[in-house]
């Protein structure tokens, strides 16, 4: 018996071994193809780009002139429209989004959060192009009859509400965008938040503090770098968002002050005019384009992950 | 319990090759490109998919620039444009190209005026003037002389222009540099130009669409996008002094001149033509077919479909607000489909 | 006193700025509810698109389109996702298990249209054709991060008594990751799978040079194939009143699907945990 045993355990190990090694392998492969999808993203928009940006060099980021006629191409207008509308959508959804984070994760009863969560989590679910499709038949005829001349009336001294209220621009884009991303902050804040561990918030109220200022003074400061990072993680959504911008944008290359005037972002003259690239040449600029944003977004979700992590580890440290 | 499974199995691939293959005997052919005709184009290919169900012909309206570029990548099996293609864009296509005229259509300027019901007259210096951006108002003077009785609102103008690549465009650009010197020099003609001013719609739909939704603006599209969309569309004065709305008449008048004279590839401009009741911004459109198609059954079906279209298909031109080909064109394009192999 | 009317205040403006929040998400359902639900009729299911200008075509290519592109995308990228998890959870080596997770992050953020000019690149340039194929390419690689999180994330959290239970009874450890890890952590990668799809089912800009659009039911998925997100886009910026109504009426399916999904999703996961916690 004892011999038999022993003899079998070491078959049995090599069997089993075999069976490891091939498991290993297949899931090593799959798992290296996600390495292998960036390598060729990156690839493709290096190449394929290579036309123009041989052709303008650094000077594609700074050149304001969009020609297709005399192909100069250049990323300044639609890096300023990509840049203010995710602005002016941050400024819009951060004060709310904390806010409501702030209810949601110190004021508000556990059940009630959870369900009004559930609730804002599913904003986050709706499509772009449902978003512009609403804003579109709602939003722009709201800030061209009322909210446009609203704005003039009362803050025009200001070069930002100058000119024609056409619905249609960098602000109508903006609060687009501002509903688009607030789930998100909403909910990463609501997480940074409810990581901040019991023992600040019970040793600011035993000395008497009202749960705001518990709140605003000890535990969103403790949290701030999940709060941030929260932030970064909706602007890096904003930059690249495409369908509901060129729906609401105006579709205009221009760089004007005024947030009525209409505008253009990287990603919707890329949606716009990538199909309708009638040289090499126009098609390699809509390709650096693509290149621009990729790089944009990378930097800042890598940051927005690094500040995400540095805060969960902070959370779990114990004093 | 395994063989049964294993008949299943065999049983749905069976059903999904037969299925697959009855699919693959209709014939799908692939066009893209201007938007210009795209009514009647949609409309040509719905009928004719009636008449021949088992041919398929899949038109996507994305503008001429994105005719002629799907073309040249030999994404689609024939492109469409309003704007002959240049040398230059010929010269980079692995297959020569030939250029069938379709249909005249005339580009008018469309406006949004609530209040004002009179139809307004345009010079070429007004439509100049507005599309530079130095026109700015409603009430400028330069309209109020040419609208006598018009009362105009204070509003800002707002254009509209094609945010794409765009056949239309070029007729509009077009006729603009040629009445224009200051355009020809600012701006100048072609399917995508720099605008200088105004908001980008996508297509002639989307161009009529922003009109339609924003008082106090105007763009340029082709007829039927205003007639189909019940929006007001201007006269415009030709060479000849008179003022002229686009219709199946004045637009036929206009290429009266070029039906005569028309050269062997088909491409010309019509824009500005001489001749009293000429509508100065018309147009033919093109479709752009490949001399040499590898697949011999979808060239017979494209050279099949173009008979079809000169022939009956004319007939559907007139009820959508385009006007059909003078005789002596199509007689010459029949000749020209021999040459599609 | 002062502080504590303070205190009242932030609570009320708190308590009001989510309520604003939320109930933007019922103004979005109400809206497309009504528009929505005025505008579905037997057409919409049926017909194909008419030309334009004429009233009473359809979207029905665009939602066997939309289906069929979803489908292979998931075919695709299911899979790539599922073993990708598992990989970064079971398997994880110390050279290649970082940069995995790090890049699947990475991929998640990319914004949709660049994602659509590598499948353009990959796909529709050297096939000479645009087709649903490019368009699920695309899609496929959007679906890949979030499966990969979603089944590392609940195959993690599966208790270590579990494993070890198994491992004791002599199982290999591919064994065991297959029988008893995978099935215990399966709410969770579900859960993982029908969001992933949920989400990549709305994508609309990759779509758009990709898989292209049809007015036929068009030739199979190598071919220019129709689908929900982008009939929409065009239909919404057209000026037709019927094209509108179409688009209202194909918003309203397609966020009844995402959303159905996502209740659906959650649901499944609420329910517990396959496993009791150990």
């Amino acid at each position: 018996m004892a011999t038999s045993a022993a003899v079998q355990a070491p078959a049995i190990r090599k069997e089993t071994q075999t069976g490891d090694m091939i498991a290993r392998l297949i899931v090593f492969a799959f798992a290296a193809s996600i390495l292998l999808i960036t390598a060729v993203l990156v690839y493709e928009l290096w190449h394929t780009s290579a036309l123009s940006r041989h052709k303008s060099g650094w000077g594609f980021l700074i050149s304001r002139v969009w020609d297709p006629v005399t192909e100069e191409f250049g990323a300044l207008p639609f890096l300023y429209g990509t840049v203010v509308t995710s602005a002016v959508a941050i400024l819009i959804s951060v004060p709310l989004g904390l806010g409501a984070a702030i209810f949601l994760s110190e004021l508000a009863p556990a059940r009630v959060s959870s369900a009004l969560t559930f609730l804002i989590e599913l904003l986050a679910a709706i499509p772009s192009v449902i978003y512009g499709l609403l804003a579109l038949f709602t939003l722009v005829p709201l800030m061209r009859i009322y909210g446009g001349p609203f704005l003039k009336s009362t803050l025009g001294f200001l070069p930002l509400f100058k000119g024609p209220s056409y619905g249609v621009g960098f602000l109508t884009a903006g609060i687009v965008l501002s509903i688009m991303t607030v789930p998100y902050i909403i909910s990463v804040s609501r997480e940074a938040l409810l990581a901040v561990p019991r023992e600040q918030r019970e040793a600011a109220l035993a000395l008497g503090a009202t749960r705001w200022e518990t709140t605003w003074q000890v535990v969103v400061p403790y949290a701030k770098l999940g709060i941030l990072g929260s932030i970064f993680l909706s602007l890096a959504r904003a930059l690249g968002e495409t369908m509901a911008v060129t729906m609401v944008i105006g579709n205009d290359p221009k760089i004007t002050a005024s947030l009525l005037s209409a505008g253009h972002s990287i990603a919707a003259v890329i949606a716009g005019e990538f199909s309708e690239a009638t040289t090499a040449t126009y098609q390699a600029a809509l390709v650096e384009l693509g290149l621009v944003l990729f790089g944009l977004t990378i930097v800042i979700n890598g940051a927005a992950r690094l500040m995400i992590i540095a805060t969960t580890r902070k959370g779990s440290k114990r004093p | 319990m395994v063989k049964t499974n294993m008949k299943r199995i065999s049983l749905a691939l069976a059903g999904l090759l037969m299925g697959s293959a009855t699919v693959a005997m209709a014939q799908s052919i692939n066009a893209a490109g201007a938007t210009f005709p795209a009514v009647i184009y949609q409309k040509w290919f719905d009928e004719y998919h009636k008449l021949h169900p088992a041919i398929q012909v899949n038109y996507q309206s994305i503008g001429s620039g994105g005719g002629i570029a799907q073309l040249t990548a030999e994404t689609v099996d024939f492109g469409a444009s309003d704007m002959p293609m240049t040398p230059d864009q010929m010269s980079k296509l692995k297959v020569p190209a030939l250029h069938f005229p379709t249909v005249l259509g005339g580009v008018v300027p469309t406006y949004n005026l609530p209040g004002v019901t009179q139809e307004l007259r345009f010079t070429p210096e007004t439509l100049a003037g507005i599309f530079l951006g130095e026109i700015t108002k409603w009430n400028d003077p330069k309209l109020a002389k040419d609208n006598p009785g018009v009362k105009f609102p204070s509003d800002d103008i707002v254009v509209v222009h094609r945010g794409e690549g765009s056949g239309t465009t070029f007729v509009w650009t077009d006729y603009l540099s040629k009445i224009s010197p200051d355009w020809k020099a600012k701006v100048g003609a072609n399917t995508s130009v720099n605008w200088p001013v105004g908001l980008g719609g996508r297509g002639n739909e989307g161009v009529a669409g922003l009109v339609k939704q924003t008082p106090g603006s105007i763009g340029y599209v082709e007829l039927i996008y205003a007639v189909q969309t019940k929006m007001a569309y201007g006269y415009v004065k030709n060479p000849a002094g008179t003022f002229l709305k686009a219709d199946l008449a004045t637009v036929t008048d206009a290429a009266a001149g070029a039906a005569k004279n028309m050269p062997e590839d088909f491409r010309v401009s019509i824009t500005n033509a001489p001749g009293k009741n000429a509508y100065p911004i018309s147009s033919f459109t093109w479709m752009l077919v490949p001399t040499h198609i590898a697949d011999a059954a979808k060239a017979k079906a494209i050279r099949e479909f173009l008979t079809w279209m000169l022939a009956d298909g004319q007939k559907f031109a007139a009820g959508l607000s385009y006007a059909p080909l003078p005789k002596e064109v199509v007689a010459k394009e029949i000749a020209q489909i021999k040459k599609i192999q | 006193m002062w502080r504590k009317g303070v205190n009242a205040v932030m609570l009320a403006t708190t308590a009001a700025f989510t309520v604003l929040t939320v109930s933007t998400l019922f103004l979005i359902l109400g809206y497309l509810l009504y528009y929505g639900g005025r505008s579905l009729d037997w057409n919409f299911f049926t017909k194909l698109p008419l030309p334009t200008g004429e009233v009473g075509g359809g979207m029905a290519n665009a939602i066997v389109g939309s289906g069929k592109i979803v489908g292979m995308a998931a075919v695709i990228g299911l899979p790539i996702g599922f073993f990708a998890g598992v990989y970064l959870s079971e398997f994880e080596d110390k050279l290649f298990g970082a940069p995995v997770r790090y890049v699947a992050d990475l991929l998640n953020g990319i914004p949709s249209i660049v994602v659509g000019i590598l499948a353009w690149s990959l796909v529709v340039v050297p096939l000479k054709s645009f087709s649903g194929l490019a368009g699920s390419v695309a899609l496929a690689v959007m679906l890949i991060p979030i499966v990969t999180r979603q089944t590392e994330q609940f195959l993690r959290e599966v208790p270590l008594s579990l494993r070890e239970g198994a491992l004791a009874l002599g199982a290999s450890k591919w064994k065991m990751v297959a029988t008893v890890v995978v099935p215990a952590g399966s709410k969770g990668i579900l859960t993982g799978m029908i969001l992933g799809i949920a989400r990549i089912s709305g994508e609309s800009a990759p779509l758009l040079f990709t898989a292209f659009n049809n007015q036929f039911w068009g030739g199979g998925i190598t071919q220019p194939t129709a689908s929900l997100p982008v009939m929409i886009y065009f239909r919404a910026v057209s000026a037709y009143d019927d094209w509108h109504r179409q688009a209202w009426a194909a918003g309203l399916v397609l966020i009844a699907m995402v959303l159905t999904a996502n209740i659906l999703a959650r649901l499944v996961l609420a329910k517990g945990v396959s496993v009791p916690r150990g």
